[in-house]
């Protein structure tokens, strides 16, 4: 355990080494993760112009299960970050390095690519929150702080282990991957009321690409909304099970990798 | 790209899944009304479609090609090669997208009108003339990746630009929300913008609902855009040319 923290902070400093080098593009890269957030604020902001309720849901509403779908999401990029897994790993044979050393090779890579940058969306997303919830007259329980960082890291389970689960299709077929940008769109849509949807897309949703538990019904928690209180209270169940799925897939993976010709 | 099998089906089914998904936010956006921005309910469907569809076919990823050349260092061996270096990209990538055209939107657009209202022109000049916007969607769209990934020449490690570059792209070529229904200060700004003509101006010929502005003007406003890009672009290239700093290697 404390070798594992240990790298932790050593691959932290290797970080700031990296990013010292490109300074003046990490203040890009925030600008870029927010201004990503604002499109989709925008689109709430547009869509609520020209109507008062989007399937019973009220302005603030929307806004608040924004502010808690980017707290998850902005964990998430910044600790686990696979977008050129394939490219960087299998291609370039990159996975041989990692596999002939002691540590997890899942954790090497997690944090060769941490992207520390990212987490200051999880902050606008509380700032977001406060302000929602405080329109919308929100109490603060005892319980709401803890209900926050357990189902932030439920939510931050599910999202590994799907993207795990997706990457380690690439020790499959030699493609890269591009079903992950293609996934990255429906993501969004986890935050959206799913009541709106059709039947299928809304089981889809929930239990086969389980998006809908890093943002809609979690924060219905904290909006007191009854008809999704037992969803909230399933996310951490669904975050184990999916972490379990995403993990026995890249382990099975593994053991097919038999490393590139160069 | 045959070889990908999963890759394949499960795109055709990822992208049905994003027509479904923004056809049905819609539709709880209308709720009772019939009308929103000029656009009726099964006109946002077209348009949500066939935006979609567009995409399929205008979407590359020349940028992020472009900055791993320059980054890798082995631009340098394609300067020497005795071709133009953007023109093969592009070329490039218009092959990805015809591809894509014929693999990826003919198959994606019938499964959607299949499961939902889309209502496609019947008159052929209508096909003809998306077909030749697309054709300039795509032209445009390129244009603006090959100057972000052009880009890395003068900020080295240009991620960020990239990601923001496909940010504003989404939103601000209408793929998001239609142009008309953002507030007026905010569509006279894009209206001004190129991004418009990727998405947004096609996909409103094609649903029939832009009568004021006709398919000739949009054409106008499209070849402006490409040319218009084309003084960058150059310009970019040239000076990436003289500068060329290969960071190992």
């Amino acid at each position: 355990m404390f070798y594992y923290l240990g790298l932790i902070v050593e691959y932290f400093k290797n970080y700031m080494k990296t990013r010292l080098t490109y300074r003046a593009d990490f203040w890009v890269e925030v600008i870029s993760d927010l201004l990503f957030q604002a499109t989709n604020f925008i689109f709430i902001l547009v869509v609520f112009m020209h109507t008062d309720s989007l399937g019973g849901w009220s302005q603030n509403e929307v806004i608040f299960v924004y502010g808690f779908f980017m707290v998850p999401y902005a964990v998430f990029s910044c600790f686990v970050n696979m977008w050129n897994f394939s490219e960087r790993y299998i291609v370039k044979g990159e996975m041989d390095r990692v596999l002939t050393r002691p540590a997890h090779h899942l954790f090497q890579i997690f944090l060769e690519n941490i992207d520390p940058p990212a987490l200051i969306g999880a902050v606008v997303g509380m700032v977001i929150m406060v302000i929602s919830g405080g329109q919308l007259g929100l109490p603060f329980e005892w319980w709401t702080i803890p209900a926050l960082i357990v189902l932030t890291l439920s939510a931050v389970a599910i999202y590994t282990g799907i993207y795990t689960a997706l990457t380690s299709l690439s020790f499959y077929s030699d493609a890269p991957t591009g079903i992950l940008p293609l996934m990255f769109n429906i993501q969004n849509y986890g935050r959206y009321p799913v009541t709106i949807y059709n039947r299928t897309i809304q089981i889809l949703l929930t239990w086969v690409i389980p998006f809908a538990f890093v943002g809609i019904y979690p924060a219905a928690l904290f909006l007191q909304r009854e008809e999704m209180t037992s969803m909230a209270l399933l996310t951490p169940v669904m975050g184990a099970i999916f972490l379990t799925i995403g993990l026995l897939a890249w382990n099975m993976g593994v053991r097919r990798y038999k490393g590139a010709g160069s | 790209m045959l070889a990908y099998r999963v890759n394949y089906y499960t795109g055709i089914l990822i992208y049905t899944l994003n027509i479904g998904v923004n056809y049905f936010t819609w539709k709880a956006i209308y709720g009772e009304g019939d009308s929103l921005g000029g656009f009726t309910a099964v006109q946002m469907t077209t348009y949500v479609a066939v935006s979609w569809m567009a995409r399929a076919f205008y979407f590359n990823n020349l940028d992020r090609e472009i900055s791993t050349d320059i980054r890798d260092g082995s631009i340098a061996i394609q300067f020497i090669r005795p071709y133009n270096y953007v023109f093969v990209k592009m070329m490039q990538g218009l092959g990805e997208g015809m591809f894509r055209f014929l693999l990826f939107m003919i198959p994606g657009m019938a499964i959607a009108m299949l499961l939902f209202p889309v209502q496609l022109p019947t008159a052929p000049s209508a096909w003809a003339g998306f077909l030749v916007m697309l054709i300039f969607s795509f032209l445009i769209n390129s244009q603006i990746n090959v100057i972000t990934g052009l880009s890395a020449f003068f900020i080295e490690n240009n991620e960020g630009v990239m990601r923001m570059k496909r940010v504003l792209v989404d939103l601000f070529s209408g793929l998001i929300v239609p142009i008309s229904l953002f507030p007026g200060w905010l569509s006279k700004v894009l209206e001004v913008l190129p991004f418009q003509a990727i998405t947004y101006l096609p996909g409103s010929v094609f649903t029939g609902r832009v009568q004021g502005v006709g398919i000739w003007n949009v054409l106008g406003i499209q070849v402006f855009w490409f040319v218009a890009l084309i003084i960058p672009m150059i310009l970019l290239y040239r000076a990436a040319r003289q500068r060329l700093f290969v960071q190992g290697g």
